[in-house]
């Protein structure tokens, strides 16, 4: 798998460190169910997912649209 | 049809023209009393508990490819019982005890080899863990052995024992655990069940689950709705979808391990081995070949194949821990989907939904726990009361916090286990 970092260009699997299901709305507050949501449950799609990456060699969060079945990259941007 | 060793000299003399199928190919019902989701290690063992410990036959195990296609034929067939934490513990030890049983029970040659697990430990601080380890398990009623470096030489000469960065200072010896044949067990526990009248349906994908009330009333497949009072899903690393028909989001991420097979080589490697200083376990087949894997990918996938650098990854461990390795071809390769918890620990619980039962988040330690989940689930879903040894394993534990079984001590968050 070669993920295209929005500013290096595609590069190998091994330079980047794999986050989880880009969830990019992050609670606020104490504790609540969106924080459980948050942090433990997870739509897990069979298929497209966004996912974020982190590029070691730039530092970039990268948001990575992926299909979870054959691997295939459908695209990539810097996450904001 | 039992099997027995007058049986096979008869079928040898008579030119094996008796063999029957094991298993039925039912059509499926309009209606059972339980239909379980998944005809895998674990949902084929649920069918047969039900049937031989509570007297529930009007059962129905729904699977959408064939009997065990699924991570049960995709693993590297460790058996084991060597937690740590209350909960693991004895969950782990009462399955030990039902694989001991099992060919037994099932009529079924397991091909069950307690050969031994050893734990190798490379530091003064991971010898204090080991031990720890050992005391925790022989609380338990299992067995530990704390082996210096002079036995683990005696025992696996081909090592690198005295390694610059990673020399080997002992292992801790789990003898009860070892190896069983995988596809048989999922195979023993079919013709079990199915011999106990239990409809084994094959290729037959759910794709509704049916709730009214709160109430789970049966299943939409593709051959027909199928009414249910109960309804168990034990489906691996498609647990979050099948609980999505369910309108239920899991704590779960799927992702791929890989697994290798080397070419058959004679005799060298007699115990289950697992490297301290990297994700690494190796063991020998009966067939020859030396079976090892390593970590997860560590990304989300379904491919059921990983990529080079996983690969990579555990060829390094594999050559630093065993030199001689490097002289053996790899035959194959393959990957399983498995269901990650944040906590690295399993779920066998309600699911909320009256009737609807979980079995899921199994990570990458599922074949061992095969009989005993199988047991604890037929448990739950016959009594709807928890098997003690399972009662642990909740649903609502990231929710609440409450009794989160982190063995690894990394921390209850996804893609840290």
């Amino acid at each position: 798998m070669r993920i295209p970092c929005p500013h290096c260009g595609p590069r190998d699997l091994r330079e980047f460190t794999y986050k989880g299901a880009a969830l990019m709305d992050r609670p606020t507050g104490d504790w609540s169910e969106a924080w459980d949501a948050y942090l433990h449950l997870r739509d897990n799609p069979a298929g497209r997912s966004e996912d974020l990456w982190y590029h070691g060699p730039c530092g970039t969060w990268v948001l990575v649209d992926r299909d979870t079945v054959n691997h295939a990259i459908h695209g990539a941007r810097a996450a904001q | 049809m039992g099997f027995s060793a007058f049986r096979i000299l008869k079928e040898g003399l008579t030119g094996n023209t008796g063999w029957r199928p094991h298993w039925r190919d039912p059509e499926p019902r309009a209606d059972y009393d339980i239909v379980i989701i998944g005809g895998g290690g674990h949902g084929l063992a649920t069918a047969f508990y039900l049937a031989k410990e509570h007297g529930l036959t009007n059962v129905a195990v729904l699977e959408k490819g064939y009997l065990g296609g699924g991570n049960v034929g995709r693993n590297t067939t460790i058996v084991r019982a060597n937690y740590c934490l209350p909960g693991n513990s004895q969950f782990y030890s009462h399955s030990l005890k039902l694989w001991e049983g099992m060919e037994q029970e099932l009529n079924f040659n397991t091909m069950m080899s307690q050969r031994g697990v050893i734990n190798l430990f490379h530091s003064d601080g991971q010898r204090d863990h080991a031990a720890r380890r050992g005391n925790a398990m022989a609380i338990q009623g299992d067995d530990a052995i704390l082996l210096d470096r002079t036995q683990i030489r005696e025992r696996l000469p081909f090592l690198d024992h005295d390694n610059g960065r990673f020399p080997i200072y002992g292992g801790l010896y789990h003898p009860r655990g070892g190896t069983a044949r995988h596809d048989a067990v999922a195979w023993g526990y079919a013709r079990a069940a199915d011999s106990r009248g239990v409809d084994l349906i094959q290729n037959c994908e759910v794709t509704g689950i049916d709730i009214e009330n709160g109430r789970v009333t049966g299943v939409q497949t593709t051959r027909g709705a199928i009414r249910a009072r109960k309804v168990g899903i034990v489906v691996a690393g498609r647990s979050s979808q099948v609980a999505a028909m369910a309108g239920m989001r899991l704590p779960i991420e799927s992702h791929v391990l890989q697994a290798f097979v080397t070419e058959g080589l004679k005799p060298c490697l007699d115990h289950v081995v697992t490297f301290g200083m990297g994700h690494f376990y190796i063991s020998q087949s009966d067939k020859g070949g030396l079976v090892f894997g390593g970590d997860l990918d560590f990304y989300a996938s379904y491919a059921a194949r990983g990529n080079l650098p996983g690969a990579e990854h555990v060829m390094e461990a594999a050559c630093t821990l065993m030199p001689s390795i490097t002289k053996a071809r790899v035959l194959r390769s393959w990957g399983g989907i498995m269901d990650m918890t944040p906590d690295g620990s399993p779920i066998i619980d309600h699911s909320g939904i009256e009737g609807l039962y979980l079995n899921c988040g199994w990570c990458y330690g599922g074949f061992k726990a095969v009989p005993g989940s199988g047991f604890s689930f037929a448990h739950l879903i016959a009594t709807d009361s928890h098997h003690a040894p399972a009662a642990r394993f909740r649903l609502d534990r990231f929710t609440t916090g409450r009794g989160l079984m982190d063995e690894e001590g990394t921390g209850a968050q996804h893609n840290l286990h």
